[in-house]
């Protein structure tokens, strides 16, 4: 946070790793926000034991209880992800949350998968591969209450083996075939907790990647792990997203042995990444494009403030195209480029002036109906809008105290853009304030914050 | 030199948009005037699932008003297009567009293996994707990209939104969004941003990136922004969001902007309850945008070089449900709108409701198909390039 900028110039990168070890190794408290509204529903239906036996009108309750519930999930966890310590797990955690990218509207099974992910981002692969395959989130939102025996529903197996492990090209259609029979009886109850249905069971012999055997769920995901493939892949996508999209094969080659031979400590991974010398090179620094996400926890931690108005954050996020705990599909947010085009980019480019100032500004994203549900939309008419943020600028200030006015310039670009890429300060000193040392300080961090080099990371 | 450009800008003269272009793009850019007969796509989104049978109503089919007793439109309510079909009551434009021959119904459109989550099966007609598939760039984004490979203003194609749809979303390229030329203009009209613009230079790629999508923006802000002003359209348009953003098309197509594609959205049509005033005030409103539109079209004669096409991610479950509504269901029609289209009516037959799969119309026109022929015959595109697989084309355009 801003307040730290100073220490975090008298550490080097590396050392500032360890610090963010240390504070990201505890585990996290579990985030529970349903509601007690939703609570009482869940507990009202309960005898009726599972989600089909519920009326329509039931079914629509918990629903709209639900999205209800996962905008309080999402703003708490974005406020965990400004103001937690353990910086490198949550930002782990948002890693794994699209590589998980699951969208169902219950949210128990939110919750608990994003506790799964939240306590396991930095342990074990296997152990996080193994709980998110069994939470109720993953079942549902892959259709694997609908796998059984005597009707195998392939969705989940080919979605863990494509999506979540191996990759294309490493397993063949039969594989699918064989690993979806193993999975077949894995289920949940309505309270989300993970249940084996051995009636819906098939417990004939499969060949699965060249094993034969009656193997069930835990089976297949023990011989998706003893393939080096599944290694390959996570660190591949882990090395693209911490480092550069653009890879570099015999690093990660290097990497995933490494992956591989700890059987799947991400601890270990990430220390071997983040402790090499080739993470700090310039080609590998200031070249990602932040997903909306990152961009406004960034200016957040940069900038402290209370928000009157919380829930204009998800607004954002609908706008800039990432709403956390609602992914496009399976296939997480593409990223990259693809969060960018003309709106997008004036938008991104416009918030820290709708943060910092009082601006107004007017934009409808556009409806989810997954999410709406056929209520008809109430804000329908476009209205101009406003956050009302309370900005705690005299920490900002503190941060500059010692700095000289001729570096103020400098050193204030330093911290905001914390890459190589430079903003032309002939501009930049034509919009920055001269009246004050304060307002030189606020004007310049903002103007710096609503660049296009601020969107890279 | 760099006081003068602020001068420049106080003024704030629009030619400048040329000036405030980074150097490595400007060689990029070319003269984008229209030859007259420019062909243009207007495409009309239904958000939320549109009831397709509740739109084009099988008016003869007993199956029909046994499955729909509460929700069904009698045949003397429905506006009769053919012996067996006719139009939800509050299209009587569409009707009237019918009569004429400028109106074409494709029905049963649909694909493999539906999906019912409203977002996954929007992507799928935005990208169009097999459903089995997850594909990151839109088919009209693709269109761009093909049109505008190394041009300065990706202003074929325009979504009037504030935000962009995935289906305009190219490779190489991504479409604008614009609610309108004057709003676009004056959120692009920062000094600031025009000036970060003019003075940057060639870096490395991600840099780059940004910095090109930025001047494409503020070109692209302009060039909209003037050609909007040329020709402002004398003819009364409804004040609804439709309305507004049928006009914002119309003084666009009248210009001599290079536009060959417009998306627009009208919802929602998720009607699970009450669908009966949902889908009367939805249709009203676009009843009477598009006759705003297409009067307004027929009026400068351009009206031949116009098609708009529209879909719905879904139809709905031939069955109403206990709420008033209908549910997800799968295939669905689409209407076809123009002076210039060859086939017109209905261009084949309408659902059979014998022949349903657990209770869901079955589709016998996959939409790519749909796609290829207007992209194809249309736009005089390559459909295969865009589409990644050549579809049938059909003849009704």
């Amino acid at each position: 946070m801003a307040e730290n900028a100073n220490e975090l110039s008298s550490v080097t990168q590396k050392e500032l790793y360890k610090i963010l070890q240390k504070t990201s190794s505890k585990k996290p408290e579990p985030l529970n926000v349903a509601s007690n509204a939703f609570d009482g529903l869940v507990k009202g239906v309960q005898d009726i034991g599972r989600m089909q036996n519920l009326t329509q009108e039931q079914k629509k309750q918990l629903r709209k209880q639900s999205a209800e519930d996962i905008k309080s999930l999402n703003l708490t966890w974005l406020s965990e992800m400004i103001n937690s310590e353990a910086q490198l797990r949550e930002k782990m955690s948002l890693f794994w949350h699209g590589h998980f990218a699951c969208r169902v509207i219950n949210i128990y099974y939110q919750q608990e998968l994003l506790n799964i992910i939240r306590q396991n981002a930095l342990g074990n692969f296997g152990d996080l591969l193994r709980e998110v395959s069994k939470s109720a989130a993953m079942l549902s939102f892959l259709n694997n209450q609908q796998n059984k025996k005597q009707h195998p529903n392939e969705n989940f197996a080919r979605e863990v083996m494509e999506l979540f492990t191996m990759g294309r090209g490493n397993y063949t259609e039969n594989d699918v075939k064989e690993g979806a029979r193993a999975f077949t009886g894995w289920g949940f109850n309505l309270r989300g907790e993970f249940t084996n249905r051995p009636f819906l069971h098939d417990s004939g012999d499969k060949n699965f990647l060249g094993k034969t055997g009656n193997f069930d769920g835990d089976d297949i995901i023990d011989i998706i792990l003893e393939q080096k493939a599944t290694a390959k892949f996570i660190t591949r996508k882990i090395y693209k997203f911490f480092v550069n999209e653009d890879v570099d094969n015999n690093r990660v080659e290097l990497l995933s042995e490494g992956f591989y031979q700890s059987n799947y400590d991400l601890n270990k991974l990430m220390i071997s990444i983040f402790l090499s010398d080739w993470f700090y090179e310039e080609k590998n620094i200031g070249i990602r494009i932040k997903s909306p996400v990152e961009l406004i926890v960034g200016v957040r931690r940069l900038i402290p403030m209370e928000l009157e108005r919380p829930e204009a954050q998800l607004l954002f996020q609908r706008v800039l195209g990432q709403v956390l705990f609602y992914p496009p599909n399976v296939a997480g947010w593409p990223g990259g480029k693809n969060w960018i085009d003309s709106s997008a980019l004036l938008f991104r480019m416009r918030l820290p002036q709708i943060l910092t100032s009082a601006e107004e500004f007017l934009i409808n994203a556009k409806d989810d109906d997954d999410v709406m549900m056929g209520k008809e939309g109430v804000d329908n008419k476009p209205k101009a809008k406003q956050v009302n943020a309370t900005i705690d600028w005299d920490v900002v200030f503190k941060v500059f105290e010692q700095t000289a006015k001729e570096n103020l310039l400098k050193r204030v670009n330093e911290i905001v853009l914390q890459t190589k890429n430079s903003v032309n300060p002939n501009i930049l000193k034509r919009y920055i304030d001269n009246a004050s040392r304060e307002g030189f300080i606020k004007s310049a961090m903002v103007e710096l914050m609503s660049t296009p080099e601020y969107q890279l990371c | 030199m760099l006081f003068k450009r602020k001068e420049f800008l106080q003024i704030g003269s629009l030619a400048t948009a040329s000036l405030m272009m980074p150097k490595f793009l400007k060689a990029f850019e070319k003269t984008a005037s229209v030859p007259p007969g420019n062909k243009v796509m207007v495409v009309l989104q239904f958000s939320g699932g549109n009831d397709g049978l509740n739109t084009v109503i099988p008016i003869r089919n007993d199956i029909y008003y046994k499955s729909r007793p509460r929700l069904g439109i009698p045949k003397d309510k429905a506006l009769q297009l053919t012996d067996e079909a006719g139009i939800n009551p509050a299209l009587p434009f569409l009707k009237e567009l019918f009569d004429e021959g400028s109106l074409g119904i494709m029905n049963n459109v649909g694909y493999p293996n539906p999906d019912r989550s409203h977002f996954r099966s929007m992507d799928i007609w935005q990208t169009a994707s097999d459903s089995n598939q997850y594909v990151t760039t839109g088919w009209l984004g693709r269109y761009l990209d093909a049109q505008c490979s190394g041009c300065d203003k990706p202003t074929q194609a325009l979504e009037v939104d504030d935000v962009l749809s995935l289906a305009l979303k190219g490779e190489k390229l991504k479409a604008l969004a614009l609610k309108d030329p004057k709003k676009l203009f004056n959120s692009t009209n920062e000094r600031y941003f025009k000036e970060l613009n003019a003075t940057h230079e060639h870096e490395e790629a991600a840099v780059d990136y940004l910095y090109k999508t930025l001047s494409e923006t503020l070109s692209s802000a302009d060039y909209i922004y003037q050609q909007s002003r040329r020709h402002p359209s004398s003819q009364l348009y409804p004040a609804t969001e439709l309305g507004k953003n049928f006009k914002t098309i119309s003084s666009l197509i009248m210009s001599d902007i290079n536009t060959k594609v417009y998306y627009v959205s009208l919802g929602s049509f998720d009607t699970h309850v009450n669908q009966e005033n949902q889908q009367k005030r939805l249709f009203t409103e676009l009843n009477d945008a598009v006759s705003a539109f297409v009067k307004d079209l027929k009026s400068n004669n351009r009206f031949e070089d116009v098609t708009i096409m529209t879909f719905s991610e879904f139809g709905r479950r031939v069955a109403q449900n206990a709420s008033g509504g209908t549910d997800h269901g799968t295939a669905n029609n689409m209407f076809f709108i123009g002076g210039g289209l060859k086939e017109k009516g209905l261009l084949n037959p309408m659902p059979d409701l014998n022949d349903l799969t657990e209770g869901d119309l079955k589709h016998t026109v996959d939409f790519k198909s749909v796609y290829a022929t207007l992209l194809h015959n249309w736009l005089g595109a390559d459909d295969k390039e865009i589409l990644g697989k050549k579809y049938e084309i059909m003849s009704f355009v």
